[in-house]
């Protein structure tokens, strides 16, 4: 079968998948006596999309907690562009490109949507202290080039009308597309979505679909993303890795997530919640 | 004249972050500053000088500093006096050991010394938050205040124990010592008021700034997006006790000339300065300075109506002035959190609206 190909393939709508971008290798995870994860392994290809589905606290906010450095496993080792990671801190995790939304959104209140979007791209700043008390030079030409990307930016998901508002005043389907918007400034290599369309009605939730098909088609951007609703989940990812308990009982195509009947019978057909 | 930004269209993206988007406010600016540098030193006296201007430029540096680690990085700090006292101190042996050398850099080094400490005395905010630091930085505050009464190397050795500034001259112009004139007081602490200003300005809408306010509003996700909290906090611990360590400085050297440690810098000061902030609008550059004025004025108008005026008692005017600052800060509080800044935005929008509001 094509996708298992280690340099990569095209997909049925024409786009290029590449190698294994991350691996995560054997990960268990403890809170004390209980287990989160339980020796899960799974990786993502570049430019794919890749889904992680499963029942609530099947422990998958908290893989992505591992990806992005908020929790160290126990065991097993993260992979990530070929070299194993040690254990790394989050601002460190998002220096190598690995940017993230929050299932419970995580934007600055008291910033406006410009300022919130343009902390995005603070990895990308590098003009030092004093240039900056200084305003001249590098400092202000930086300020005004990242300012044109992040218009872009605000462009592409449509918020040009609220650039100026603080964030605390939004609603929430708007934070949300917000929050992407603050992932996307970093331009990452991998962008971890938790939950991004939780909580929206069906209108927010087709366009939020139709950004993250953007984003991964205009820009390349691998992306990894929780969700629960099945039917978005099959019209959106490659490759779905299916949770329950901390275990890892799927991983496929949708199609073959969709037939495989532990996960008929752990997630599609009896519901934890 | 109206307040209007319709027809003050930005072109660039330079223009649409400056400091002043709307040409009125732009305007206004300028003549504050126009009278600032070129009228108020021709007409200074002494009077206006000690009560109101100058502890309202110093006070105003203060505040900035304490703005920039409270108010833009969200860490709060009861030690302030403290940080004022080891600029004091500082410039004070600065001074004394090096008399050829021009006070407004002893000053500014006595800044420098002061952010080392604040950045010593910050390492804590690394591991505990919110009022658990406080009280570490109130450590801190009682700590600073005992060490300069304990050591004497710190003042020099001297009989009283307290520490008092030398002459000291800039450009001809004494600037500390029994001789100084009102104008060249106010004109040393203006410009370094209005540059220090400036730079904080600088710092707080670029690159630095978002990171200290990522910080304040969710450390999580600030460090989700690439910020280390160890460097962000530092910085703002530096930068802020920089400010404050100056603003001590001139306290000490420019403004009272000599010092004792507890009654200059106590705990007082850093409520005071804290109170400044509160009422003048957490993380705003303006409301420094609006924080700083009020808490000058308003004893002078109190004692000048309650004393001057309806002939109160000089102890009852001051306690009823406490009575009424206590009060102003609890309504602040509840009912504008984000202090007199916003009161002033809010006049803005309003303004910016008029006569159409809908
Ligand atoms: N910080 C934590 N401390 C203790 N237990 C946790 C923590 N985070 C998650 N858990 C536990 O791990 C399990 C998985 O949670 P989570 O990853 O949030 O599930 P999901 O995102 O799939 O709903 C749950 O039982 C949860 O209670
Ligand atoms: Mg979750």
């Amino acid at each position: 079968m094509n996708q298992m190909n280690p340099d990569g393939y095209t997909t049925a709508d024409g786009r290029k998948i590449g190698p294994v971008l991350m691996e995560m290798k054997n990960i268990t995870l403890r809170f004390g006596g209980v287990k989160a994860i339980t020796d899960i392994s799974f990786d993502i290809r570049e430019g794919e999309i890749r889904a992680i589905i499963g029942p609530n606290g099947a422990g998958k906010s908290s893989m992505l907690n591992v990806i992005s450095g908020f929790y160290v496993p126990q065991e097993g080792e993260v992979w990530f562009k070929g070299h194993r990671r040690g254990p790394m801190r989050p601002y460190q995790v998002a220096r190598l490109g690995i940017a993230r939304t929050f299932q419970n959104i995580a934007l600055f209140d008291g910033m406006s949507v410009l300022d919130n979007i343009m902390t995005g791209r603070l990895t990308l700043m590098k003009s030092g202290l004093f240039s900056q008390a200084m305003w001249w030079g590098r400092a202000e030409r930086e300020e005004t080039g990242h300012r044109e990307k992040v218009e872009k930016i605000i462009d592409f998901l449509e918020i040009q009308s609220i650039r100026k508002t603080p964030v605390g005043r939004l609603p929430y389907g708007l934070k949300k597309r917000v929050e992407l918007a603050r992932a996307l400034a970093a331009e990452p290599r991998l962008l971890l979505l938790d939950e991004p369309m939780a909580g929206m009605n069906v209108e927010e939730k087709e366009d939020m679909c139709r950004f993250i098909l953007d984003v991964n088609d205009e820009f390349g951007t691998t992306i990894a993303l929780i969700e629960h609703d099945m039917g978005v989940v099959m019209d959106l990812s490659d490759r779905v890795v299916v949770m329950d308990y901390g275990k890892k009982i799927g991983d496929g195509t949708p199609e073959e997530v969709r037939n495989n009947p532990d996960v008929i019978n752990a997630y599609l057909g009896v519901s934890h919640d | 004249m109206f307040y209007r930004e319709a027809g003050d269209f930005k072109t660039s993206y330079a223009d649409d972050s400056q400091t002043f988007p709307i040409r009125f406010d732009r305007l206004r600016y300028y003549a504050v500053i126009a009278v600032a540098f070129g009228v108020i030193p021709f007409f200074i006296n002494d009077y206006w000088a000690n009560a109101v201007f100058v502890p309202f430029l110093i006070y105003a540096i203060a505040a900035l500093g304490l703005n920039i680690l409270t108010g833009y990085c969200g860490q709060v700090s009861l030690g302030t006096g403290g940080f004022m006292a080891v600029g004091a101190y500082a410039v004070y042996k600065l001074m004394t050991a090096f008399p050829e050398v021009s006070i407004l850099i002893h000053v500014l080094l006595a800044g420098g010394i002061t952010a080392v400490v604040g950045v010593l005395f910050g390492l804590p905010s690394l591991r505990i938050k919110g009022f658990y630091l406080a009280v570490a930085t109130l450590a801190a505050q009682f700590f600073l205040v005992w060490l300069f009464n304990k050591v004497p190397w710190f003042y020099n050795y001297s009989a009283s124990g307290q520490i008092s500034a030398p002459e000291r001259t800039v450009l001809g112009h004494a600037v500390t010592g029994a001789s100084t004139t009102a104008p060249a007081k106010y004109l040393f602490c203006l410009i370094i008021l209005f540059a220090l200003a400036w730079l904080a300005r600088n710092l707080t809408r670029g690159t630095v700034g978002r990171k200290w306010m990522a910080i304040r509003d969710m450390d999580i996700a600030a460090e989700i997006i690439g910020v280390n909290p160890l460097t962000t906090k530092l910085s703002a611990f530096a930068i802020s006790s920089f400010y404050i360590g100056v603003a001590g400085a001139l306290f000490f050297s420019v403004y009272l000339g000599a010092v004792e440690v507890g009654e200059a810098f106590g705990i007082q000061k850093s409520f005071l300065i804290l109170f400044m902030i509160i009422i003048g609008g957490l993380g705003s550059i303006f409301g420094s300075f609006a924080g700083a004025a009020f808490l000058v004025l308003l004893p002078v108008l109190l004692k000048n109506i309650l004393v001057g005026h309806l002939g109160w008692a000089t102890d009852l005017a001051a306690h009823v002035e406490l009575m009424i600052v206590g009060a102003l800060i609890v309504i602040f509080l509840i009912a504008e959190p984000h202090g007199m800044a916003q009161l002033w935005r809010l006049a803005k929008e309003k303004l910016r609206l008029w006569p159409f509001p809908h």
